[in-house]
């Protein structure tokens, strides 16, 4: 596009340069060296990581078989190849199939309404000052409030045991998502705002194509966190009030002198937390290609 | 080329600007604080004007103004005797922080102003197309701003501030953050794409050899409250080429706005620092480092 306006004194010498060469077929011993060579530090976080978690279990299995007592007593703490005999009965008992399915559903139910009402809301806020002055209040009063010190509110407010467990799986998630979502409102930068309008962009279609964006990190950041409250608050209830699902598992099993059983739930929630969040974050990437390293 | 020739189209000489009597002035406890006073500026349909001044005296809020995004506490903003109220398509925009949608490819960006317009998909996506092909920019229409460099960035802000047909531009301090190459590069661009489009631009920088080398026109503005201290007319032959920045006739304006903005810089600096005061500033440290000194 340009046009070189300068006198053509100035030679330019051809330097060969040093680019790829795709086409020459390499041996898959050589193919094999580059890839670990460019890997190299993540294959080296993996390595340890795996030597890390073999040694927790190690030492586990050897408080456990030594049932040592240092202060903490791990007498009747279950060793890792007893929990992992109970896994493999209770993969194959539809009981705690159940439990696991009953708990996710819970979950899904009461973190999506948090996300459907928490984001809008947050969005909204933050856009028109009259609703934020309104609703920030009430909102700032309840939110110190922990999930589980609704269980007997929400005992008393929800016809079902089952409703009133997804209402505090929902409170527990609910206020991060709204928090996050109102913090990245406040982040938007103006200039871009200013941008829009001047490319004749309406109000509707400023919080659609800049506000809503703009603000989209910062409410992945809300859901990410909301998941793993949601969880804390849904375990809670689940050992307060339940009847089944995942936390009732952990409790009843404690209550009927199944001590692997209860390392067998830990381990449970731990991996049902660790999922939900990778889906976040999964679900994120895809929504935000722009923030793709 | 036959064809980008075609799909821009160009459109009757419109976009005067006319700035009247404008001041404004912002409120604080202490109370009303003078940015801009008693200025009149204006813009012929077609011509280059641009503002320079010390930092801080209002150039930029002059430029908000005739943007809409600052309304003047008196006087009047017109484009083609239209009063200014509030942003619009009519008059685009070029920000020196780029601002680029960041959540948007290269093309979405150019594309958005024409969306807003209601054009529709395939359209809208031609004519972004033939736009970027303008700027050299169409291997990166996929692109997202991040992985662009500021010149390519600053671009595409060009482009897309050009893209729904503007009667003016308005640019504020656009190749400030860029290296000294990209920016003469820049400049170039910019007078291309300016000349191909008959538009009005009013441009604000603090260059002074920028401002020289693409204006018809440059106001030179007084320390805060800003109010025009100069108009000089540039005669420069079009098309202009770089090598005319060390032509006699260039250094001799460069020298005039050069004493112009130095004057007014001074007094923006609270008027204490003299040329005498300033010698002062030159200690001779007799071959001693500072700290053997201290």
């Amino acid at each position: 596009m340009l046009r070189q306006e300068e006198p053509a004194e100035i030679v330019v010498k051809e330097e060969p340069i040093a680019v790829a060469t795709p086409e020459r077929r390499r041996s898959f011993g050589t193919l094999a060296a580059r890839w670990y060579r460019l890997n190299k530090e993540s294959l080296r976080a993996v390595a340890i990581g795996a030597i890390s978690l073999f040694v927790f279990l190690v030492v586990w299995h050897l408080l456990t078989t030594y049932r040592v007592v240092l202060f903490v007593r791990f007498t009747n703490v279950p060793a890792p190849l007893e929990v992992y005999a109970s896994f493999t009965k209770a993969i194959h008992d539809p009981k705690f199939l159940m439990h696991i399915v009953l708990s996710c559903r819970r979950i899904l139910i009461g973190f999506s309404l948090a996300a459907v009402v928490g984001v809008p809301l947050g969005l909204v806020m933050g856009r028109f000052k009259l609703i934020h002055e309104i609703i920030f209040p009430v909102a700032e009063v309840l939110r110190p409030i922990p999930a589980i010190a609704w269980v007997p509110m929400a005992i008393m407010l929800w016809p079902t045991n089952e409703q009133s467990i997804v209402f505090i799986t929902f409170l527990g998630s609910f206020f991060p998502i709204l928090v996050n979502t109102l913090h990245g409102m406040s982040l938007v930068d103006p200039v871009l705002v200013r941008a829009a309008q001047c490319l004749g962009a309406r109000e509707s279609s400023i919080f659609r194509e800049v506000y809503f964006p703009a603000s989209l990190p910062h409410i992945f950041t809300g859901l990410t966190v909301g998941m793993g409250v949601a969880w804390v608050s849904l375990i809670a209830a689940e050992m307060i009030s339940g009847q089944y699902g995942i936390g009732y598992f952990t409790w009843e099993a404690y209550s009927l002198v199944q001590y692997a059983d209860i390392a067998l739930g830990m381990i449970a929630i731990g991996v049902l937390g660790l999922g939900s969040s990778l889906l976040i974050r999964g679900a994120g990437q895809l929504v935000m290609p722009w923030r793709m390293k | 080329m036959i064809q980008a020739e075609r799909q821009v189209d160009v459109r009757p000489p419109l976009g005067h600007i006319e700035v009247e009597d404008f001041a404004l002035s912002y409120e604080t406890i202490e109370g009303s604080v003078e940015a801009v006073s008693n200025t009149r500026i204006h813009v012929k349909p077609g011509e280059f004007v641009s503002i320079v001044g010390p930092s801080g005296c209002g150039k930029s809020t002059l430029l908000n103004a005739v943007a809409g995004f600052l309304k003047p506490t008196s006087g009047k903003v017109t484009v083609d005797g239209e009063a200014v109220n509030g942003p619009s398509a009519e008059r685009g925009m070029v920000f020196q922080q780029y601002s680029l949608f960041p959540w948007k490819t290269v093309r979405e960006n150019v594309e958005f102003g024409l969306k807003m317009r209601g054009m529709p998909r395939a359209q809208r996506e031609r004519a972004a197309r033939t736009l970027l092909g303008l700027a050299g920019l169409e291997a990166f229409e996929k692109h997202y701003p991040e992985r662009l460099s500021g010149g390519m960035k600053q671009r595409v802000g060009i482009v897309r501030a050009l893209a729904t047909g503007p009667k003016v531009l308005l640019l504020d301090e656009p190749f400030g953050a860029l290296d000294a190459q990209t920016r003469v590069i820049m400049q170039q661009i910019l007078t291309n794409l300016w000349q191909r489009l008959k538009i009005s631009v009013l441009f604000v920088t603090h260059d002074i050899d920028e401002a020289i080398f693409l204006s018809d026109r440059v106001y030179c503005m007084t320390a805060r409250p800003g109010s025009i201290k100069a108009e000089i007319p540039i005669p420069l032959e079009r098309p202009r080429q770089q090598s005319m920045m060390m032509s006699s006739e260039f250094l001799a304006l460069k020298r005039g706005l050069m004493s112009l903005i130095r004057e007014e810089s001074l007094k923006a600096m609270g008027g204490e620092i003299t040329d005498l005061g300033m010698q002062g500033l030159n200690i001779d440290l007799h071959g001693h480092s500072l700290a053997e000194i201290l």
